[in-house]
């Protein structure tokens, strides 16, 4: 069993009812016209390809319907954190950079995590 | 006043009409309630249902008006007027179902859009589209256990509650609207199929079908 939060269900659902979509937040060129042919092939193709900490956008397909975003550890596969469209992750790289120190204190709570990454892959 | 044009989709002269489980019926049969049946099946075919999609605000507004029926705020929320027979449920942030007896339909349509006037919203009726099959009897949440991977245990799923979700390998919407009465609602197109899974889920706990 492998659970995911839906912030418009606001509650857990059964990893099944989801897809994913793809990387969140990429903004469309205001004026495609009038962008270089950098800038609009960067939009159209290319994805970034993390290790780590990854913003992915997934859609309750199976439920609401709607879509939502969830920041992603792409190594451990550990949902970090769901959040509805339009709202700003509150995980990034860049802070989560004090985090492994901070769980590492307690043993205990990194091979629970662990244990329930697993879970997550084997679903 | 609103400008749409709206479709009535119930002919004026009399024609058969057959719900979506007519074929099931013949071709899969629908075994008679008896004294062991711990598990009863009901269809209620022919309601009128139309997704009410826009902002809750407007839409619990012109509800209350026309309906004396509030919007459910919460996810998952589903209120009944006091007859029992009008419900609206909570499918999203920005749409609802909301199912009353068949032929009330049309002219509830076209008072909310009234009601409405330009409010931008959505209302469809997509009553030929699904129809609900309640579910009874003690063993009522023991089949559905086997349809779904939703908790449907009945300290967990409490009455007015109603979810859209897997079953069956399909989706369908499944609500409780008391305490003894579980409902789904199908899409025609697959309600032959959730109906010959409900009868081989039910067969070990005497499953009949009302008539
Ligand atoms: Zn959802």
């Amino acid at each position: 069993m492998f659970h995911i939060y839906c912030p418009y269900c606001e509650e857990y659902r059964e990893e099944e009812e989801f897809h994913p979509k793809g990387q969140a937040h990429l903004s469309r060129p205001e004026d495609p016209d009038d962008c270089s042919d950098e800038a609009w092939g960067d939009y159209l193709f290319f994805r970034d390809n993390p290790r780590g900490i990854h913003h992915e956008m997934w859609v309750h397909a199976q439920g609401c319907r709607k879509f939502f975003n969830i920041t992603r550890h792409t190594v451990t596969y550990e949902i970090l954190e769901t959040y509805k469209m339009g709202e700003q992750p509150t995980i990034t790289a860049e802070t989560n950079t004090a985090r492994p120190a901070a769980t590492a204190s307690s043993a205990d709570d990194r091979a629970a995590t662990e244990v329930k990454g697993a879970q997550g892959v084997q679903a | 006043m609103s400008d749409i044009r709206q479709f009535q989709t119930h002919p004026e002269v009399e024609i058969a009409t057959e719900s979506p489980l007519a074929y099931s019926r013949q071709r899969s049969g629908a075994p008679a309630i008896t004294v062991s049946s711990q598990v009863m099946l009901r269809e209620r075919p022919f309601q009128g249902h139309l997704t009410l999609r826009g902002g809750a605000i407007v839409l619990d507004e012109a509800l209350r008006h026309v309906l004396g029926l509030s919007l459910p705020s919460q996810p998952h929320g589903l209120n009944h007027d006091d007859s029992g027979e009008r419900s609206v449920q909570w499918l999203a942030p920005d749409e609802w179902l909301l199912i009353v007896p068949g032929g009330e339909e049309f002219s509830l349509e076209t008072r909310l859009r009234d009601a409405l006037g330009d409010a931008h919203v959505s209302i469809v009726d997509v009553s030929g589209g699904q129809t609900v099959i309640d579910i009874e009897g003690e063993m009522a949440h023991a089949v559905l256990m086997k349809f779904t991977h939703y908790d449907v245990d009945p300290t967990v799923f409490p009455v007015g509650k109603g979810v859209t979700t897997g079953f069956a390998k399909t989706s369908a919407i499944l609500r409780r609207s008391s305490a003894s009465r579980w409902e789904l609602v199908v899409r025609r197109s697959f309600a032959d199929y959730l109906y010959r899974w409900l009868l081989d889920a039910g067969e070990e706990y005497g499953i009949g079908v009302e008539r």
